[in-house]
């Protein structure tokens, strides 16, 4: 069993939805980024999403472009992503890490030697944003192939017609997204989310999770009635750029204030009990 | 690289991909999109009516066919300069006297009696020098269309007529902020907007570039220019061109030259990419002479980056030139060898801008600048029968308060010599 499945099984018998918190690696320096993925655990986070940070990321509003400029601006690279895994990885063996991006990075880093390494340091999986099925053959077979998880995004334009396919190769979970847009700029209408989750479901068994737009507790207690977890990301990253000084750099206050947030939006997800 | 198709012109294969570069890198949001995209254009190559709405339209209201112009004092200089008995004829295809003053607009009629088709009613776009902006704009006005265009802010600043045209013509300008504020900036901005805006929003794109259709679409609608090259060259020389030389940001006007004579073995093809600075300079948009394969934009081609990754960002003189990346279909023409890119920098585009107001009175786009730099090069080095046909892809209109200050600021900087 994956880490991934293990961990969303102890989920189901504790009766609760996933938190998923996502940071940027490297933001806005490789020490201080360290320091926040590693208190996320504790602070109640159930699965870490890393952002590989990228020039050009289409799919990410203001939040997480500036995120990844301060990344870039403090030198992150992808080896130093992984290094970021490796050491999270020392005191953490159970709590899943996705990385989540864009193709090029990985494409140019090579392929092959981008799974073998991801692997060796720890991660689980991908969410690779430009890489819809249509191009399956890059990187989501390969990284079937090496036991790694690929997860899929499904939207509100993937229909009933087109679902199937997207779901085919997925693996992990599903991660829905909650509004036709870019991270972190709208709240999405929770009840048509609760009835595309719903739709989802009667596609696949695996665990399927809601993100963009969600900002506090209470919204991540409205995604969590019928979601099996709920991604939190422009959030945490504000959070984190909140507590910067005026020169961007990182404060005695950036760890705190990102565990913070993620502990008050824990609480959210652990307010809604399920049935198993 | 060694394996030659049996022809060029067959690209691309049902997935977009033109060798190993095109695809369809899209977020899962816009892929159904693309996807309806990609139906509906099919259905619209097989409708007569929709053809023959192009071929109206091109003809009275953006004024084709454009001429192919003998540019006979351009030739007769190299002709002066060039060893005994060389220097080609060179012929202008007068693209810049397009409605809106550049090729660009061949590509947004297409598009835009596509969107009609398809019931969209609001159009965007991502521009760089705001030709395409401008292109837009007017066929938005013309068919009644809201229109948004994304202008990274430095080529707001550097391109000012062009933000003027466009909201006089009632589009709105958003410079964009973000990353470089240049066009691909742009572009990324455009496409969070598609993403956002999913219903109602058709995404005019100007090069041939983006995910599949894109690349092949805006090819053939730029293929006009080409097919009529073919034609004027057969009355007025009695034969195919012997070569074509075009500029390349993302590289339509040259698609758009270049695509009906890939099968003419006789016909030597040359793209030029913008040098800025220098190849060496670090400052230069030429992604084939200085990039490697990467995906960016929806597909594999190459790009400028740097050892992990990263998108560098691009320099040239010339806002439309200014972009990291190149259409897939190039990238493809360059690794299978049928087309032969090479670059021209800021100088030598500036000094053919010159050049050919004076000699010809026409004054070019510092775009189509690059093309003749070398152009002038390639007619010194080939026989006085050899018929050269250069892309005057656009007008210098808009480039004058640009030149004026260059010019001004190097003759200051010869006075303090």
């Amino acid at each position: 069993m994956s880490r991934i499945e293990r961990r969303f099984e102890l989920l189901r018998t504790e009766g609760r939805s996933a938190l998923l918190t996502f940071i940027t690696a490297g933001d806005p320096d490789y020490d201080t980024s360290l320091a926040v993925i590693k208190a996320l655990p504790e602070a109640g986070a159930d699965i870490i999403e890393i952002g590989m940070p990228f020039t050009d990321p289409m799919a990410d509003g203001p939040a997480i472009q500036l995120a990844a400029q301060r990344a870039l601006k403090g030198g992150q690279t992808l080896v130093r992503t992984l290094d970021l895994v490796r050491e999270l990885r020392e005191q953490d063996d159970d709590t899943p890490v996705i990385l989540m991006g864009y193709y090029n990075p990985i494409y140019i880093y090579g392929v092959d030697r981008f799974l073998a390494d991801a692997k060796e340091a720890g991660v689980d999986g991908f969410i690779v944003v430009d890489l819809p099925p249509e191009e399956d053959g890059e990187l989501c077979l390969p990284a079937l192939r090496a036991g790694l998880s690929f997860v899929r995004l499904a939207t509100p334009t993937t229909d009933d017609a087109r679902l199937p396919s997207v779901l085919a190769n997925t693996s992990g979970f599903v991660y829905y997204v909650s509004i036709t847009g870019v991270t972190g700029t709208a709240v999405p209408d929770f009840d048509a989310v609760a009835a595309s989750v719903a739709r989802i479901k009667r596609h696949t068994d695996l665990p399927v999770v809601v993100g963009f737009g969600v900002r506090s507790g209470d919204h991540a207690a409205a995604i969590a009635r019928g979601a099996d977890g709920v991604v939190v990301g422009s959030a945490v990253v504000d959070a984190l750029r909140n507590s910067l000084d005026a020169e961007g750099r990182a404060t005695e206050n950036t760890v705190p204030a990102v565990s913070a947030l993620v502990r008050e939006l824990a609480e959210g997800v652990r307010s809604v009990s399920k049935d198993t | 690289m060694s394996n030659k198709p049996n022809s060029y012109t067959t690209g691309p294969d049902e997935h977009g991909h033109f060798g190993i570069f095109g695809g369809r890198f899209v977020a899962e949001t816009l892929m159904p999109l693309i996807l309806s995209l990609e139906k509906a254009y099919e259905e619209a190559k097989a409708d007569p009516d929709y053809a023959a709405a192009i071929a109206s339209q091109q003809k009275h209201y953006i004024g084709r066919p454009s001429p192919l112009y003998y540019a006979e004092r351009l030739t007769e200089e190299v002709r002066a300069k060039a060893p005994e008995g060389q220097g080609a004829k060179i012929y202008l295809k007068r693209e810049e006297l397009n409605h809106t003053g550049s090729h660009k607009v061949n590509n947004v009629l297409g598009q835009i009696l596509l969107a009609l088709r398809m019931g969209k009613k609001r159009i965007i776009a991502e521009t760089g020098a705001g030709q395409h902006g401008v292109a837009t704009a007017t066929l938005c006005a013309r068919f009644g269309l809201q229109c948004v265009v994304y202008m990274g802010a430095v080529d707001v600043a550097r391109q000012m007529p062009n933000v003027v045209r466009m909201q006089l013509l009632g589009a709105e300008v958003r410079p964009v902020q973000s990353g470089a504020r240049t066009l691909k900036d742009a572009m990324n901005e455009a496409l969070r907007d598609w993403v956002t805006n999913v219903a109602d929003t058709f995404y005019c794109i100007g090069t041939v570039a983006g995910p599949h259709p894109y690349p092949a679409m805006v090819r053939d609608f730029q293929s006009v220019i080409g097919r009529e090259v073919r034609e004027q060259a057969q009355t007025l020389e009695g034969k195919l061109p012997d070569s074509l030389v075009a500029c390349i940001g993302g590289g339509s006007n040259a698609m758009g030259l270049f695509h009906p004579f890939l099968d003419d073995a006789s016909v030597e093809i040359f793209g030029v990419e913008a040098a800025g600075h220098g190849l060496h300079s670090g400052a230069h948009a030429a992604s084939i002479a200085g990039g490697r394969p990467g995906v960016l934009h929806g597909n594999r081609t190459y790009l400028l980056m740097d050892g992990d990754g990263q998108i560098a960002e691009a320099h040239s003189i010339s806002a439309g030139l200014d972009y990291p990346g190149i259409g897939p279909e190039h990238s493809w023409l360059h690794e299978t060898g049928r087309v032969t890119y090479l670059s021209a920098t800021d100088t030598e585009a500036l000094a053919s801008f010159q050049q050919l107001s004076r000699l010809e009175g026409i004054i070019p786009a510092l775009e189509s600048a690059h093309a003749l730099a070398r152009a002038v090069d390639l007619a010194a080095e080939r026989p006085r029968d050899h018929v050269m046909v250069v892309n005057l892809s656009g007008r210098g209109d808009k480039d004058i308060d640009q030149v004026s200050e260059l010019l001004a600021a190097s003759k200051k900087e010869g006075a303090g010599a």
